[in-house]
């Protein structure tokens, strides 16, 4: 009897169709290819003629099948009919959801625009809906960026302008030594996965700085298992020993950056601490050839580094000589550091040796001829291949603005930027912080703001305070206790809604932010403070508005809900106009579109703002005749024009003579083209503008014919940065612009013009007898925040999240995998299942983040594991610092741009007997989409 | 009969790098999709939104912790699907034919309609590369998505394995092990791939390549030390080389 | 290894049927009638139930023929085979027997010979298996012969023969248990070699891949009851040997007879139960576990 193979079908058929779209399963934007059988989603990969991921797909995005037939997706607009939190909601149509928000927001707008506020979370159009706010008329605008990574993208504009992720990133064809720095794995996941995968191909190493061993770090060649909070320190550790041994890139900072910038350095002066400029405003400079005073920009000089002027008295060094007396001080020693940062001193001092070897002893060089901004011309492409990235890992600190500061100017000291194998740019950006708008909070009633909420100050003057000097905004961003918040601050809003402070609110209106659950800390608070009653048994929150579009913890808690699309049957740009897709070798947008119609009555939520605006007769909405000036977001899509010619997509736009990109009048076929294009536009750099980009004429003038600049603005990288030394010059009481006393002296230390450490405040105001150890969260790469529980095949994969402890800690309070311990922080407390992990920070305990769910949430059942077992650790962590000597308390967040401070969180470790689910256990609520199927067996094709 | 073939035409399978894995899943849910969208009955979910969801998978990443005599613990994510052994004994153990390799590339695929799920091939597995699907009743394992690499209806670029095409990091290889010229081959040979518990005899065809020395630097601080050779200690000193560097400049 | 209900079931009843069955086709002098249709109407059924049984764990018992067509590769094939062609043959035999009153000895030690084959092959099964050490040894076809011959014996009522083999099928199944302990260690395989990363330092299992639990946890990796394991041998060879030897040994009565039978079949049932609840399968060392 032989042994016949069956037949077999090698070549089934695949799809009748692919239809090529954005992936949303995280913030990524990823390229992805819906295979599609009888009209519904059979299959998704990635795409691989797109920028961002060239084929590969992350665990999310080849689960968003399961996400997109999730059950817990709404279904209709729902009105409140049970309590607040409670879940009990009966179903409306959109005209009646429509004629309830017009209600509540018509009036609003006539009187007092600034009660509303309105917040996005994880928002991908914030240009839309930061410019409805503003037609709005009110100044309560923010995305969700203060509570992720405002201090990278901060620090990154004040230094460089720009930073990581959407802003640049690793030269990966050319980088020999890549550094990355405390990063949550979906922050730009594929393309560092990509770009890990690729340099380790090539045999260059990873260097991983994080007190936990996962993901990138468990791939990293060095591991230093930093104590969290003490990154700054590190880093200028490295800064100390580079510039003891005169491993900096003299060249570079001369020309690229204000280390030659004059400084007046006199104590006594008005101007102490500020740049000497010419009439004009222009930094000065000695030219090193012809040692006269000029500016920066004057053509055909080599500014001196060792400049020093005596002028009227005054003496004025190059901010060189600024740097070299803080960094060389012993404070900043290795040995100095090294006990609390972690890491033995000469491992330090290896590092640093690393570094500075490849960055100078292996220099990438392209034969590429470029101008720079003085006229120059260089044959070669010169650069020095050490690429840092990070992420939250050091930005969630309340030192993590100076921390970032301090990563952007180690790089800019080895002449890593824009420069062969270091970090590079990608359009839009680079782009100086005096290219951005500033903030605007001029109200009027029944008109529009005066300008785009969000920006960068320059200095005291542009705060949003009222002439009394109390905040202008219900989240107090811009403000003297954390002047730079140009994200604004989301993790606020509701606790300063609640306590009236700086004044009450009328309506919330939020839009795909779990702020009921893991986008809040202080979870419990915040869900008390949404469904607190006042004397008169009014929600001290009078109305709420919310849109997701699956049933998450914060749908129960909203009055209305506006039930948004899943991400495969929407319209959507990522664009120019926000946070594009670019790579640093092009521009490149993209859309999303309805590959599959929705079979629920549900709508984009940005169609559903227009049609909103509209009714609301906002300007920007509606035409003269009062009708609605777009259909849907579709329409304001191809039609909306920012400025002439310019709009929300970049791509196929009309010139006078056909097609064109960047600047041009809207075309009516620009999306239909887009997606026979799969779904984006990529616009390449000339090979001679793709590096050097701030200096380098060929892509100014790139830049300007794609209307990312009216102007070419070429500028130079503020190692010292001059609005920050303008605050600290207020807090010594100097100018018009003064802080209250209580925040002198706080100002004072923590605005220092070059990169300082200090110690994280919690640390400072806690005993660090009763609370040792730090305590941090990351996210799983196959989970994106709450939504990946909801997700069938993700949920399998991390369905509970232990806290993990390290070994030392384990043995110390005698516990084993699967015992429970009490986690208790100077807020509250949470009792927990434990795993050992060897590969951790002896001093820090974490879990996953936003695994933990609210029984009844996300069409779950009630016993999921996600809710007995799970946890957050959000409970531990207070939008408030305990209560100092003096009554006040801070804000525990970056006292200079208000970023949430997740990660200084303190903790004590109680080993406890297992209780019957994990603490603080919450009431369910009931779920308005009732709960998933028990079995599934999906299969599309037949 | 189910006797395993003498040699096979080609020997088709995958390099796993060790050294590169970030343990991110993502071919676990890729080959979830596309398994579930084909070859055979879709890998099925039980109780996939209760308390106990249970499902069908055929690749899992596992995540090991190995702590060295003097050295930091390191971490390290591994993937893990079927082997597609030379002497598989999953194929011999089946009493119905349904399981068997292919002479042709050695695959080792189970025919669903033969299949009547008495579990005793996953018994006969040291790798866990084997799960009866609790709706269909027949047994699922890893197919190198043979219903890809020949597919005509795919561009030839997509023709390999879901997992392989979607691992961002690139940390999955496919290819022809019978070939000594073959991207697998080579690699296998560069990077000393491993076999998995080799002592078992199964002869897998799937390698790892195992993870590079790490942490190594902590010794080599003589070595590294020239390159921080101090030009001066203080800010002073400093100032004058900086001078005298810029002239050379 | 999971205990699953149907297999031990079908290994007990199936073993001591099978058992029965030899005594009777080997008898010499067979009784026919009445009491002949008991004893093989007893073996036909704790055989059939058992086959019967074993058909429960199977995804598709509707193919279950699809089973006799591996015979030259697949010990499960062979199984089958015997099984099937054991039972024919019995059945002729006691149909002759029986019904036409006619002693064909041959058949008889024909089918003894098959049950014996069929019980043989049924402890190949498991004895192949290199995954699961503790089955991986020449001890197993050895116990499970002897336990069905002495089970057969017993319930053939051949007592000096029931005496003997049930006090070697003791010894056999004690050997297996305790000399059992050492032989995943003495397999070799550890989370080192599983891993490949035994070389580089002590390996310990993180993360698994999964939260929840999956067909390989629920099937291969069962540890519930595991520190009764002692506990539970002693009854096993206490019920299943011990006792029944205590009976047998003092001439019993009917009533008595039929105690040592059922402590017997309890005792083969434990026997069983720990056989798989206690059986490490070596991919537990992908999930840490044993």
């Amino acid at each position: 009897m032989t042994f016949q193979p069956p037949e077999l079908d090698t070549s089934p058929k695949v799809s009748d169709e692919i239809r090529k779209t954005t992936c949303y399963m995280c913030a990524c934007r990823c390229g992805i290819d819906v295979h599609m059988k009888d009209g519904k989603v059979a299959y998704i990969e990635g795409n691989r003629d797109h920028p961002v991921n060239k084929g590969v797909l992350c665990a999310k995005g080849s689960a968003g099948i399961m996400q997109h037939n999730a059950p817990s997706r709404l279904r209709a607009p729902l009105k409140r009919v049970g309590p607040r939190g409670s879940g009990e909601f009966e179903e409306i149509s959109w005209d009646e959801a429509f004629e309830i928000a017009a209600s509540k927001l018509a009036p609003l707008r006539a009187k007092s625009p600034e009660k509303l506020a309105f917040f996005t979370g994880r928002d991908q159009s914030q240009s839309l809906t930061s410019f409805w706010a503003q037609s709005f008329g009110t100044p309560n605008y923010a995305a969700h960026g203060g509570f992720c990574s405002v201090n990278m993208a901060t620090a990154g504009i004040y230094t460089m302008g720009g930073a990581f992720w959407e802003f640049g990133q690793p030269d990966w064809e050319h980088t020999k030594l890549f550094m990355i720095f405390g990063v949550a794995e979906d922050h730009d996941s594929n393309p560092i996965k990509m770009g890990i995968g690729k340099i380790k191909a090539r045999g260059a190493k990873v260097i991983g700085v994080n007190p936990i061993r996962s993901g990138y770090n468990a791939v990293a060649d060095e591991w230093v298992g930093i104590t969290p909070g003490t990154d700054g320190l590190f880093i200028l550790a490295m800064v100390h020993e580079l510039l003891k041994a005169g491993r900096i890139d003299l060249d570079y900072l001369a020309r690229y950056t204000n280390a030659p910038v004059l400084l007046d350095c006199d104590p006594k002066s008005e101007d102490f601490g500020m740049f000497l400029r010419s009439d004009d405003g222009k930094p000065l400079v000695i030219d090193r050839k012809t040692k006269e005073l000029v500016a920066f920009d004057t053509p055909g000089i080599m500014p001196d580094l060792t400049g020093h002027i005596r002028r009227a008295g005054v003496t004025h060094h190059a901010v060189m000589h600024q740097m070299a007396e803080k960094y060389l001080d012993p404070q900043y020693a290795p040995e100095a550091v090294a006990e609390r940062c972690g890491i033995p001193a000469a491992r330090i001092r290896a590092l640093a040796a690393e570094v500075a070897r490849v960055a100078f002893e292996e220099p990438v060089v392209l034969d590429r001829e470029w101008t720079d901004f003085r006229g120059e011309t260089h044959k070669q492409m010169v650069g020095r291949p050490v690429a840092f990235h990070s992420m939250r890992g050091i930005s969630a600190h309340s030192n993590g603005f100076q921390t970032c500061r301090a990563l952007h100017v180690l790089q800019i000291l080895l002449g890593a930027v824009e420069t062969p194998g270091g970090f590079r740019f990608k359009p839009p950006y680079p782009k100086p912080v005096e290219a951005h708008p500033k903030p605007h909070c001029g109200v009027t009633p029944g008109a529009p703001l005066d300008g785009p909420h969000l920006g960068f100050v320059q200095g005291p003057e542009d705060l949003a305070l009222k002439p009394d000097g109390s905040p202008v905004r219900i989240d107090k961003a811009f403000t003297w206790e954390n002047p730079m918040s140009a994200h604004g601050m989301m993790h606020m809003v509701i606790a300063n809604a609640h306590a009236g402070d700086p004044y009450k609110i009328d309506t919330l209106f939020l839009y795909m932010a779990n702020m009921a659950w893991n986008s809040s800390m202080n979870t419990s608070g915040v869900m008390k403070m949404l469904t607190d009653k006042d004397e008169n048994g009014d929600y001290v929150i009078p109305n709420i508005i919310y849109s997701d579009a699956y049933s998450s913890e914060m749908v129960a808690y909203a009055d209305l809900i506006l039930p948004d699309t899943t991400y495969l049957e929407r319209h959507d740009c990522i664009s120019m106009l926000d946070r594009p897709i670019s790579e640093p070798d092009g521009a490149a947008d993209a859309i999303r579109w309805p590959v599959v119609e929705p079979d629920r009555d549900v709508r984009g939520f940005q169609s559903a703002l227009i049609q909103l605006g509209a009714k609301l007769g906002l300007p920007h909405f509606t035409n003269e005749d009062g009708s609605a000036k777009y259909a849907d977001y579709a329409d304001y899509i191809v039609n909306h024009e920012r400025k002439p010619g310019i709009g929300p997509l970049a791509g196929w736009r009309m010139g006078e003579e056909g097609l064109t990109t960047g600047r041009g009048a809207p075309n009516a076929a620009q999306l239909k083209t887009y997606i026979e294009n799969g779904g984006f536009s990529v616009t390449h750099i000339p090979k001679e503008a793709a590096y050097f980009k701030p200096w380098n004429m060929g892509y100014q003038d790139w830049a300007v014919g794609m209307g990312f600049y009216d102007a070419p603005a070429p500028y130079i990288f503020q190692l010292y940065s001059e609005p920050v030394r303008k605050f600290q010059r207020a807090a010594e009481g100097i100018g018009e612009h003064q802080p209250p006393d209580h925040l002198r002296d706080r100002l004072k230390k923590v605005m220092d013009p070059l990169p300082i450490w200090y110690e994280p405040f919690e640390g400072t105001m806690v005993d660090p007898d009763r609370y040792p150890v730090h305590a941090l969260t990351q996210r799983p790469m196959a989970m994106y925040h709450s939504w990946g529980s909801q997700n069938a095949w993700l949920r399998q994969l991390h369905g509970r999240n232990p806290l993990y402890l390290p070994t030392k800690l384990m043995r110390e309070h005698n516990l084993s995998d699967g015992d429970w311990a009490r986690v208790s922080s100077a807020h509250g407390e949470i009792i927990v299942p434990v795993m050992e992990m060897a590969a951790l920070n002896e001093n820090t305990v974490w879990t996953w983040n936003a695994i933990g769910k609210r029984k009844g949430a996300w069409a779950l059942d009630k016993d999921a594991p996600e809710a007995t077992d799970g946890f957050l650790l959000n409970h531990l962590i207070n939008e408030l610092l305990p209560p100092r000597g003096d009554g006040q308390r801070w804000a525990n967040s970056d006292p200079i741009t208000g970023q949430a401070a997740w990660f200084d969180l303190k903790v004590r470790i109680e080993k406890t007997n297992a209780p019957t689910e994990s603490q603080p256990s919450k009431a369910p609520q009931k779920s308005p989409v009732g709960q998933g199927p028990k079995e599934l067996r999906w299969k599309v094709g037949k | 009969m189910t006797s395993l073939p003498q040699t096979t035409h080609r020997k088709l399978g995958l390099v796993i790098d060790l050294d590169t894995c970030v343990g991110c899943h993502a071919c676990v849910i890729a080959c979830k999709g596309w398994n579930t969208e084909n070859y055979g009955a879709p890998l099925s979910d039980q109780d996939p939104y209760g308390a106990d969801p249970v499902g069908t998978f055929l690749n899992r990443v596992h995540s090991y912790e190995v702590q060295p005599a003097a050295a930091p613990a390191q971490l390290v994510h591994f993937p893990k699907s079927c082997l597609h052994c030379d002497d598989a004994p999953c194929v011999t153990v089946c009493p119905t034919g349904a399981s068997y390799k292919r002479v042709e590339d050695g695959i080792v695929l189970v025919n669903e309609s033969d299949c009547i799920g008495c579990g005793l091939c996953a018994w006969s597995c040291p790798y866990g590369a084997r799960e009866l699907d609790a709706a269909e009743g027949v047994m699922k394992k890893c197919t190198l998505c043979v219903d890809r690499i020949y597919n005509e209806n795919l561009p030839e670029e997509d023709r390999e394995p879901a997992c392989v095409r979607t691992c961002p990091a690139g940390a999955r290889h496919f290819g022809d092990f019978a070939d000594p010229d073959s991207n697998v081959s080579k690699l296998s040979a560069e990077r000393g791939g491993m076999d998995l518990m080799p002592e078992l005899g199964t002869k897998p065809v799937n390698k790892y390549l195992p993870p590079k020395p790490k942490d190594t630097w902590e010794g080599e601080v003589d070595v590294l030390a020239p390159w921080l050779e101090p030009v001066a200690t203080e800010a002073t000193g400093f100032l004058g080389w900086l001078d005298k560097a810029l002239e050379k400049i | 290894m999971h205990p699953a209900p149907s297999i031990i079931a079908f290994t007990t009843l199936s073993g001591l049927g099978l058992g029965l069955l030899f005594w009777l086709g080997i008898d010499p002098d067979p009784s026919g009638g009445w009491v002949g249709f008991t004893f093989f109407t007893l073996a036909f059924g704790m055989t059939g139930i058992g086959l019967a049984a074993s058909t429960f764990h199977l995804g598709h018992p509707e193919r279950a023929l699809k089973a006799f067509s591996q015979w030259q590769s697949s010990w499960l094939s062979r199984e089958a085979w015997a099984a099937a062609s054991a039972m024919l043959v019995m059945g002729l035999y006691a149909f002759c027997l029986i019904v036409l009153g006619v002693h064909v000895a041959v058949l008889g030690w024909l089918g003894a010979l098959l049950c014996m084959a069929t019980v043989g092959t049924t402890s190949m099964i498991y004895a192949q298996l290199k995954t699961i050490p503790r089955w991986h040894h020449w001890s197993t076809p050895v116990l499970f012969f002897a336990l069905s011959l002495g089970g057969g014996a017993l319930l053939a009522g051949k007592i000096s023969m029931a005496i003997f083999l049930i006090a070697l099928a003791g010894g056999v199944q004690a050997y297996w248990f305790w000399q059992g302990d050492l032989r995943f260690g003495d397999a070799g395989a550890t989370i080192g070699t599983a891993t490949g990363l035994g070389d580089r330092g002590s390996v310990r299992a993180f993360e698994p891949p999964h939260t929840g639990t999956n067909y390989l946890l629920k099937e291969f990796v069962y540890v519930v009851g595991r520190k009764h394991g002692d506990k539970l041998r002693l009854i096993s060879l206490g019920l299943m040997t011990v006792l029944p030897l205590m009976i047998l040994l003092t001439n019993p009565h009917h009533l008595m007879a039929i105690i040592a039978v059922l402590s017997h079949v309890t005792g083969v049932v434990v026997s069983r139960w720990l056989f798989f609840a206690q059986a490490e399968h070596v991919v537990g060392l992908y999930y840490g576990k044993r």
